[in-house]
């Protein structure tokens, strides 16, 4: 007999109405359903590991001595317990210098994605909430921008605006705004009708209390979703820039232009495009797993 | 018509909906009067414009489509027509609140049930968060929520509760005006009774004028001091609660209370009202009513009906040129 059963039934009746009231947030319903998705689990594992490399970089690594240090006669080494991950052309460590690119790799898309979230959340907001010519012309807008390749756009501005990384990150996060305000405009139409927005019309709210206030907090789902998924795109199109030369300028560790300058040496020594390859699919992989999880977890029909 | 105890007055009120070039008359000269603390009913079939009517009021008519083509609504003295956006987000949840007909939709999903009902207070009180909070607890126990209940969202709670905490937002400013879109469609029949008699207890407790907006003449009997019976956009008949279920004067009104089931004789067949009701975009040049009246007459479809005093109320009908014209409905009961 279980101990539930060994109780009064009053206290048995107690106990289901407490639990029954327990105060349940939204963000704890929300961390129990993606608790269960193990794929979820290990994309966010990966993730926050890599978000803490990212900022204890400068105390694990001495940047000056151990990342961007010229080392002729230890270049191109094998992996070895000295180095692990061997050395590249000119015997810079080629684990530290990975360990180093999460930072670059991680704030480009990251940067990236929050200016095209900004822009693409009040641009797409503006047009599902007004309608109309408003909408005409920041969706038309949108389509002609959605219709440049992302990689030619950022081509585009990197050349304009000069190499560097701030510039890498207006590039991409430019380049990713389309489907932000896809996303915010479709999410916002299925809101705005609906009777709890002409009930805050109702009692007197001004219009950007209603889209700030009411609306938005209603569409974050797919946004949410879209913010980390967008980051793996965005650190691929960044490490496609740095490998084109238009990024991180040499010596900095990008991982994008690791596999760059590891190119020229394919044929003698793969390691050296095989490890940021791998870097860059891994943290791919872990935010995709991660945003997967997210959408699951934060679907309204699957909501109990 | 200078009242002062006038609350609401609406004269003449036209809506119609454009859409893809297609003109959809909702509201066709419509007017109103009420006093106030006192509650309407406004009764009719889906479709007969009440909703337009009361949401105008409010000028929420949704625009576009929506364009309110002529007429006044004063309310409180105040012309809503020439009121800037402003001043009416300050009168509406202040002066004039609204309670929307399906309450499992008409609470916001990502919040608390008690940062809905303070928001309200917040913009319209000037109170801080805190004390918002605290009169939004009063507000729940008022309508008999529990007032630590306030920190839960609206998916906790049932659908007579969701729409308590309604009541609650509609009532948490003491507005003079309580506009109520069918508030007890979605709710099954006990829930119904103890909404309406919540409704009723506070209507009374602070004085709020009320216009009922409701397909169901029970309830008109119930809560309602006067009734306007409205049809294709328009009043055709309306007077207090006795003098139009005791002395029915409009042969539309007559159909209402012959399509209600017969409580003594359970066995009888309902007697609907034939037909339709025209289509708003296509009217018909007479009365709208004309093609399913019992009583009509070949004048009935060549010229609209205005409306006349008859006895003692308020009615819309060219049958009453004939001084000697009745319904076959006599004293609130039929005889045949």
């Amino acid at each position: 007999m279980s101990t539930a059963n060994t109780l009064k039934p009053k206290e048995q009746l107690k106990i289901s109405a407490s639990k029954r009231y327990q105060k349940r947030s939204q963000g704890a319903e929300i961390w129990r359903r993606l608790k269960k998705n193990k794929g979820a689990m290990v994309g966010l594992a990966i993730v926050v590991i890599l978000a803490l490399i990212a900022i204890f970089a400068d105390v694990i690594l001495d940047y000056d001595a151990e990342v961007i240090k010229q080392n002729i006669p230890q270049r191109m080494q094998l992996p070895s317990r000295e180095h692990i991950l061997g050395t590249d052309e000119v015997g810079r460590d080629v684990f530290f210098r990975l360990l180093y690119g999460t930072r670059f790799s991680l704030s480009v898309g990251i940067v990236a994605v929050a200016i095209a979230l900004a822009i693409g959340v009040v641009l797409g907001s503006i047009a599902g909430y007004f309608g109309g010519v408003t909408e005409e012309i920041i969706m038309r807008a949108t389509d002609i921008f959605a219709s440049i390749p992302n990689i030619l756009m950022g081509i585009v501005i990197v050349a304009a605006l000069g190499a560097s990384t701030v510039n890498l990150m207006i590039a991409v996060g430019i380049s990713s705004v389309p489907q932000f305000i896809r996303v915010t405009r479709a999410a916002v139409l299925t809101v705005r009708y609906s009777d709890y927005i002409e009930a805050s019309r109702a009692i007197g709210l001004k219009e950007a209390r209603i889209i700030f206030g009411h609306i938005i907090p209603n569409c974050l789902s797919p946004i949410i979703v879209q913010t980390t998924l967008r980051v793996a795109s965005a650190i691929i199109s960044a490490s496609a820039l740095s490998f084109l030369g238009l990024g991180v300028p040499q010596p900095s560790p990008e991982w994008g232009s690791m596999l760059s300058s590891g190119r020229q040496y394919i044929r003698t020594n793969s390691l050296l495009t095989f490890f940021p390859g791998l870097a860059i699919m891994i943290t791919v992989l872990a935010l995709n797993l991660l945003g997967d999880g997210l959408r699951d977890a934060l679907d309204p029909k699957l909501r109990r | 018509m200078e009242n002062k105890n006038v609350i609401l007055d609406i004269q003449d009120l036209e809506v119609r909906f454009e859409v893809d070039g297609e003109i959809i008359r909702a509201v066709n000269g419509v007017s109103l009067t009420l006093e106030k603390g006192k509650t309407l009913g406004l009764v009719g079939e889906t479709g007969a414009g009440k909703t337009t009517a009361a949401l105008a009021v409010m000028r929420l008519v949704p625009d576009p489509p929506g364009i309110i083509g002529k007429g006044n609504i004063l309310l409180n003295g105040k012309d809503v027509m020439e009121m800037s956006v402003s001043n009416l987000e300050k009168i509406r949840g202040k002066e004039v609140s609204m309670i929307f007909q399906d309450p499992m939709t008409s609470l916001n999903p990502v919040f608390t049930v008690g940062e809905q009902i303070a928001e309200s207070l917040e913009i319209h009180e000037q109170l801080s968060p805190a004390d918002a909070m605290i009169k939004a607890k009063e507000m729940l126990e008022l309508v008999g929520i529990p007032g630590y209940r306030a920190s839960e969202f609206p998916y906790q709670f049932s659908g007579g509760m969701k729409q308590r905490v309604v009541i609650a937002i509609a009532l948490a400013c003491n507005p003079q005006l309580l506009i109520a879109d069918e508030p007890t469609t979605a709710l099954d029949v006990t829930i119904q009774a103890q909404v309406l008699a919540l409704m009723k207890a506070l209507k009374e407790k602070y004085g709020t004028a009320m216009i009922m907006i409701t397909h169901d003449l029970g309830i008109v009997a119930e809560v309602c001091d006067e009734v306007a019976v409205m049809y294709a956009g328009r009043i055709i008949e309306k007077g207090t609660l006795d003098q139009v279920f005791n002395n029915t004067l409009h042969p539309y009104t007559e159909g209402l209370f012959n399509s209600l089931p017969n409580i003594k004789n359970r066995k009888s067949e309902l007697r609907p009202i034939p037909g339709l009701m025209p289509d708003p975009v296509n009217l018909p040049p007479g009365c709208a009513f004309e093609p399913r009246c019992a009583y009509a007459r070949e004048e009935c479809g060549l010229r609209i009906p205005d409306s006349r005093f008859v006895s003692d109320h308020i009615v819309c009908c060219l049958a009453y040129d004939d001084p000697n014209f009745h319904i076959r409905r006599k004293g609130g009961k039929n005889v045949e």
